[in-house]
C-alpha cells in the first residue's frame, strides 16, 4: 500500500512494541492443541512400518479390536481416500505397499493413551520386504524401482507441475533464458561442480497434533496445530468430498511451525478414526520420534552447477540441475522444486541460463515445506559455487559477487526487471563484509592465531527469496469496533511465533491513528469466523495481511466518517479524527467520540443511526503470472527479499574442529516494522541455519531405516552454540506495494548461513567443502584430501544415502526416454 | 499409589499409577498444562519444573517420586495477576515467540539466578543449555536474564545502514 513511511511521523511502525501474545505464553495459560482435552475424547496411536519398502501381506487387527477400551481400529483397506497438495499420491493409511520407514499402516482410537498404545502393539502386520530405492540419483536410473508405478494416473495441478509417468520424477521444472550453449562457447572459464545436503527435521517444539470430531450429518470440527487452517479445510473437503461449510478448523496457539505444519497432515486420519468411533472426538499427537518419520521433513538435494565466466569475471552462462529427494510422497517437494527452479541462480544476473529441477521419489520419509522453501538447500550450492568460481579465476570472491549481483535494471531468470525498489543485495553484502572485516585479519586476530594455533577465516554468502505461492494468492482482514472505541482485528493468518499479531496491530494502530492499547488482534483462528487467508507460509504474512489491514482500516474510517458526517452535520471531506474522536477540521470542538458511534449512534431523542462499525479489507497478489512450462518465464515473485551473512570462524588446522566467532546478517527489509521482532526473526533464523550448517540431518542405514529420529542423535543448537558475537543489520529500500514499505523476512535469515560458514572455513584452512552439514570430520577430510570434485562423495559412510559417482552417468533424460 | 504433593503452594492428595510421570500428573491430573512435553526423553527441557527446590525434567520423574515433595511450575511464577520480574524481562526483551519452550526456560532461568545472582553470559548459556528453543536463537532470552540480574547494557536492536 502506498503509505507514508517517514519515521518522524510514525507512532508505532518502526518501534519495538511489546508482543501482544505474551501474557498467556509467559504464564502457561496459552492453550495449544497439545493441552486440550474434550469431553469423551479418545486417544489415537499409529502402527508404523518398520520397512522402507514392503508389500503388506496381511494386517490382523482382531486382538486390538478385542481389547477393552478400544473404540476404533482402521487399516488402509478401510479407507479409500487419497490426499496430496499438488499431486494426489498419498493414502491416509498405506494400502498394499509401504513406501517409507515410519509410514502409517494402521491406527487405533481408545479411551486412554495407554490402551491405544497397547492396541497398536497387538496389531500384527505381515510384510514381504522389497528392495527400496533410497538414493535419489539411483532412482533416476532406467532400471530403478518405481516408488509410484501409477504416477501417470494421479490427479495433479497441471498449470504448475509436470510429473513424468513411468519414472520416479514427480515433477520436472524447466527454465530457459538466452542461449546457454553459446554462452559457454564464449566463456573464458567453465567451472562445474555438484553440491548436496541431506534431509532435515524442522523440530517445532510442539509436535504435530490434531483433535477431530466427525459429527452427525458430516459436520466436522478440527482443532489442529496447523499453520494454515483454510488450506486444511480446503484439502480436507476435497479429500472427503464435503462442502466447505461442513468443516470447521480451529487453530489456537501453535508451538512452532517452520513450514512443517503447512498443508494438511494428521487431520484426515484422526477424522476417520472419529467417524469410525461414532463421532467422539479423537486426539493424535505425534511423539518426537514420529515427528521425524511419520511426519515429513525437508528434502535432500543434489545440485549440479556449471558456470561460464568471461575474462573480466562476468558470468555469461550457467546450467543448473537440481535433484530433489522427495521421499515417498510429493507433498510440498514438487513446489519446492518449482520455487527453487525459478530462483536457482541466487541473487545474480545470468544472461544465459538453463535450469532443470527434478523432484525424485524415493523410499524415505517425504519432504515438505521448511523455512526457506528450498532456498537454504540450493543456496548452499550457489554460494559455495560462487566462491569456487571466484577462486578458480583468481578473483576476490567479494568482488566477483559485486560484479554479478542483481542491480537495478538486471533481468532475473524468469524475465523480471529489478528496480531500485526491489531491494539491494550489494548493500547487504557490503554491510556484512564491513562488519566482519572481510578479506584481512586484524592485529588482534593475528595474535589470537599465534596464541591458539587455530586459523581464523572469514566468509560471506548472499541470498534471495520471494514468496512461493499461487499467482492469485489472497487474504483479508476484518476490523470490528468495540463499544469503547477499541478495535478487534480478525485475520486468517496464524500466530506460530513469528509475531505477526503484534506487527499487524502496529500497522492498524498506525493507520487508524489509535493508541496501540486499543488494537486487539485475535490469536486463535477459526475458519468459521475469520476471513480467508491462503496459508501462513512463504514470508507473505506481513506484506499481504498488512495490506489487507490497511485497506480494512480505510474501510472502517470511511464508514465511521459517514455516520459522523450526519451527527456532526458536516461533509465527510471536512472531517478528521484522532484516537478518541471524529471532528470537524475547522471546528474541532464539533466532535463525536468513536465510542459513541462504534456500535451505532443514538440521537438525544433516542433515534438511532449507523450500527456496528466494521471495516473489511481484501488483498490479492498483484501482477503475478504462471510460469511458462517450457521456458520458466513469467512473474512469480510478489517481493524479493535480499540479504547476506558474514561469518568469522576459527579452525583447528590439525583436527578440523571449528568454532563460529561472529555472524553478521543483513537484509533489505524495505521498512522495519518492529526492530525487536525483526531481530528475533533474524537471530532465530540464523541459529536455525547454523543447525543445518553444522550438525542436523537424517542418517539412514542401507535398508532405509532412519537411524537418528531423536534429540539424542539429531542435535539442534542450544544456547551454548551461539556465536560469540552476533550483529543484525538492516537496509531499507521501500517495497512500493508493501505496508509502510515493508517486505517479508521470516525465512530469509536461515538461508545462506551454511555457505557463509563453508566459505569462512575454506578461507581459514583451505578445506573445500561441498556437502552440508559441515561436521568436524568433514573439515578434516577436506583438508587432507585434495581430489577436487568428489572427495566428499567417495568418503561417504555406507548407507547414508548421498550421491555416488556411479549414479551420475545416469542422467534424468535417460530415465525419461528409455 | 496415593501421594501427597504440594504444587505451587497447594497441597494435593491423589491416587496415581506407579508408572505415571510427574509431567503427565501435572498436566492431566492437576490440569497444569503450562508445563509442556517436547520430547518425552529428557532432552529438550520443555517440561522443566522445580522439584524440592531443584529443576528436573518432569518427563523423567515418576509422580510417585514426588510423594511428600514440593513442586513449582510456571503457573506459580506470577502472583496476584502480576508477572514476576523474570517474566516481565522476558516480555520486554521479546524472549518469547511460539511460547512452547517458555515455561521450561523460565524455570531454568530461575534456578540459574537462584544459584548465580549475577551470571555472566557464558554462565547463562550454560544454565539454559538444557532447554531447546527453535524460534528465538536464544539471544533475547539471554538478554532478559541479564536484565533481571543487573548485567544488561542497553543496545540498539538493529544496525541501520
Amino acid at each position: 500500500m502506498y503509505e507514508n513511511n517517514d519515521p518522524r511521523t510514525l507512532a508505532y511502525v518502526g518501534k519495538s512494541v511489546l508482543r501482544k501474545d505474551t501474557s498467556e505464553k509467559l504464564t502457561g495459560t496459552a492453550t495449544y492443541v497439545s493441552d486440550m482435552v474434550l469431553p469423551g475424547m479418545l486417544y489415537a496411536q499409529v502402527k508404523k512400518s518398520p520397512h522402507a519398502r514392503a508389500r503388506i501381506v496381511k494386517v490382523d487387527i482382531s486382538k486390538a479390536k478385542a481389547l477393552a477400551g478400544v473404540r476404533a481400529v482402521l487399516t488402509g483397506d478401510d479407507l479409500d481416500y487419497r490426499i496430496g497438495l499438488y499431486i494426489v499420491d498419498k493414502n491416509i493409511l498405506a494400502k498394499g505397499e509401504v513406501r517409507h520407514y515410519g509410514e502409517a499402516v494402521a491406527a487405533v482410537a481408545a479411551t486412554s493413551l495407554e490402551i491405544a498404545r497397547k492396541a497398536v502393539d497387538l496389531i500384527d502386520v505381515e510384510y514381504e520386504v522389497m528392495q527400496p530405492v533410497l538414493n535419489h540419483m539411483d532412482a533416476l536410473k532406467t532400471d530403478a524401482v518405481l516408488v509410484h508405478p501409477d504416477l501417470g494416473s494421479y490427479e495433479f495441478i497441471e498449470a504448475a507441475f509436470t510429473p513424468v509417468p513411468k519414472t520416479n520424477i514427480a515433477n520436472w521444472t524447466k527454465l530457459r533464458k538466452g542461449d546457454v550453449e553459446a554462452g559457454f562457447a564464449e566463456a573464458a572459464y567453465v567451472v562445474e561442480r555438484e553440491y548436496d545436503n541431506p534431509s532435515v527435521q524442522h523440530v517445532p517444539m510442539e509436535t504435530h497434533v490434531a483433535i477431530v470430531r466427525w459429527g452427525a450429518r458430516d459436520k466436522v470440527t478440527i482443532w489442529s496445530s496447523a499453520q494454515s487452517p483454510f488450506t486444511v479445510r480446503n484439502l480436507f473437503c476435497h479429500t472427503f468430498a464435503l462442502p466447505l461449510g461442513n468443516v470447521r478448523v480451529i487453530v489456537p496457539a501453535v508451538g512452532g511451525g517452520f513450514g512443517g505444519k503447512a498443508g494438511i497432515h494428521l487431520e484426515p486420519l484422526v477424522a476417520c478414526l472419529s467417524k469410525k468411533a461414532g463421532g467422539l472426538p479423537v486426539k493424535l499427537q505425534a511423539s518426537r520420534e514420529e515427528e521425524f518419520s511419520l511426519l515429513p521433513c525437508r528434502s535432500a538435494l543434489t545440485y549440479r552447477i556449471k558456470t561460464g565466466v568471461a575474462e573480466d569475471g562476468r558470468i555469461i552462462a550457467q546450467k543448473m540441475e537440481m535433484f530433489w529427494d522427495a521421499g515417498a510422497y510429493a507433498d510440498y517437494a514438487v513446489n519446492v522444486t518449482r520455487a527453487s527452479g525459478y530462483s536457482a541462480s541466487g541473487p545474480y544476473e545470468i544472461p544465459n541460463a538453463w535450469v532443470d529441477a527434478y523432484t525424485v521419489y524415493t523410499n524415505k520419509p517425504y519432504g515438505t515445506a521448511y523455512r526457506g522453501f528450498g532456498h537454504v538447500e540450493f543456496h548452499w550450492g550457489v554460494e559455495r559455487h560462487m566462491e569456487l568460481v571466484a577462486r578458480t579465476i583468481g578473483m576476490d570472491p567479494l568482488e566477483f559477487r559485486r560484479r554479478n549481483a542483481l542491480h537495478p535494471g538486471s533481468i532475473t531468470l524468469t524475465g523480471e526487471k529489478i528496480t531500485s525498489h526491489t531491494g539491494d543485495v550489494v548493500a547487504c553484502m557490503e554491510a556484512v563484509a564491513r562488519s566482519i572485516g572481510y578479506g584481512k585479519l586484524t592485529a588482534a586476530e593475528k595474535n589470537r592465531e599465534l596464541a591458539t594455533g587455530r586459523k581464523i577465516g572469514k566468509g560471506i554468502a548472499l541470498l534471495q527469496k520471494a514468496p512461493a505461492m499461487p499467482s492469485n494468492t489472497a487474504t483479508a482482514a476484518v476490523i470490528k469496533m468495540n463499544g469503547d472505541g477499541s478495535v478487534t482485528v480478525n485475520i486468517g493468518l496464524t500466530e506460530i511465533g513469528q509475531g505477526s499479531t503484534t506487527a499487524l496491530a502496529q500497522i492498524v494502530a498506525e493507520r487508524l491513528g489509535f493508541d496501540i492499547g486499543k488494537v486487539h488482534v485475535m490469536v486463535d483462528k477459526d475458519t468459521e469466523s475469520d476471513p480467508y487467508d491462503w496459508q501462513t507460509v512463504a514470508s507473505k504474512g506481513l506484506i499481504m495481511s498488512g495490506n489487507a489491514c490497511i485497506l480494512a482500516c480505510e474501510d472502517l474510517l470511511r464508514r465511521g466518517y459517514a455516520v459522523a458526517s450526519h451527527v456532526l452535520k458536516a461533509c465527510v471531506e471536512d472531517l478528521a479524527h484522532d484516537g478518541e474522536n471524529v471532528y470537524v477540521r475547522h471546528d474541532t470542538e464539533n466532535c463525536i467520540p468513536w465510542r459513541s458511534i462504534a456500535i451505532g449512534y443514538a440521537y438525544p431523542d433516542g433515534k438511532g443511526i449507523g450500527g456496528p462499525l466494521i471495516g473489511v479489507g481484501s488483498y490479492i497478489a498483484q501482477g503475478l503470472s504462471n510460469l511458462d512450462k517450457e521456458t520458466g518465464q513469467g512473474k512469480p515473485a510478489l517481493d524479493w527479499t535480499f540479504g547476506a551473512h558474514g561469518i568469522i570462524c576459527e579452525v583447528d588446522p590439525v583436527t578440523g574442529e571449528y568454532a563460529v566467532r561472529k555472524v553478521a546478517s543483513a537484509f533489505d527489509v524495505g521498512k522495519v516494522v518492529n526492530p525487536a521482532l525483526l531481530r528475533g526473526q533474524i537471530v532465530g533464523g540464523m541459529i536455525q541455519g547454523l543447525g543445518t550448517a553444522t550438525c542436523e540431518g537424517y542418517i539412514y542405514d542401507d535398508a532405509g531405516h532412519l537411524l537418528n529420529p531423536s534429540f539424542t542423535d539429531n542435535k539442534i543448537p542450544t544456547a551454548r552454540d551461539l556465536p560469540m558475537e552476533i550483529e543484525t543489520i538492516v537496509v531499507e529500500n521501500s517495497q512500493i506495494d508493501g505496508p509502510y514499505g515493508a517486505r517479508g523476512v521470516a525465512e530469509h535469515p536461515m538461508i545462506s548461513v551454511a555457505p557463509a560458514l563453508g566459505n569462512a572455513i575454506q578461507s581459514a584452512v583451505d578445506a573445500d567443502l561441498a556437502h552440508m552439514p559441515i561436521r568436524f570430520e568433514d573439515v578434516w577430510r577436506a583438508m587432507h584430501d585434495k581430489h577436487p570434485i568428489d572427495n566428499w562423495i567417495t568418503k561417504t559412510p555406507a548407507g547414508s544415502c548421498r550421491s555416488d559417482p556411479a549414479a551420475r552417468i545416469h542422467t534424468p533424460d535417460a530415465a525419461i526416454s528409455p | 499409589m496415593r501421594i501427597n504433593v504440594t504444587v505451587n503452594g497447594i497441597a494435593y492428595e491423589k491416587d496415581v499409577a506407579e508408572n505415571r510421570t510427574l509431567l503427565r500428573f501435572l498436566r492431566e491430573d492437576l490440569g497444569l498444562t503450562g508445563t509442556k512435553e517436547g520430547c518425552g526423553a529428557g532432552e529438550c527441557g520443555a517440561c522443566t519444573v522445580f522439584f524440592n527446590g531443584k529443576t528436573v525434567n518432569s518427563c523423567m520423574v515418576l509422580a510417585v517420586e514426588a510423594n511428600e515433595g514440593t513442586i513449582e511450575t510456571i503457573e506459580g511464577e506470577s502472583s496476584g495477576g502480576m508477572l514476576s520480574r523474570l517474566q516481565e524481562a522476558f516480555d520486554r526483551h521479546h524472549a518469547v515467540q511460539c511460547g512452547f519452550c517458555t515455561a521450561g526456560m523460565i524455570m531454568s532461568a530461575r534456578e540459574l539466578i537462584h544459584h548465580t545472582p549475577h551470571p555472566t553470559v557464558d554462565q547463562i548459556k550454560e544454565g539454559l543449555e538444557g532447554n531447546f528453543c527453535r524460534c528465538t536463537g536464544y539471544e533475547q532470552i539471554i538478554e532478559a536474564v541479564l536484565d533481571v540480574t543487573g548485567g544488561y547494557t542497553a543496545k540498539e536492536e538493529l544496525i541501520h545502514v
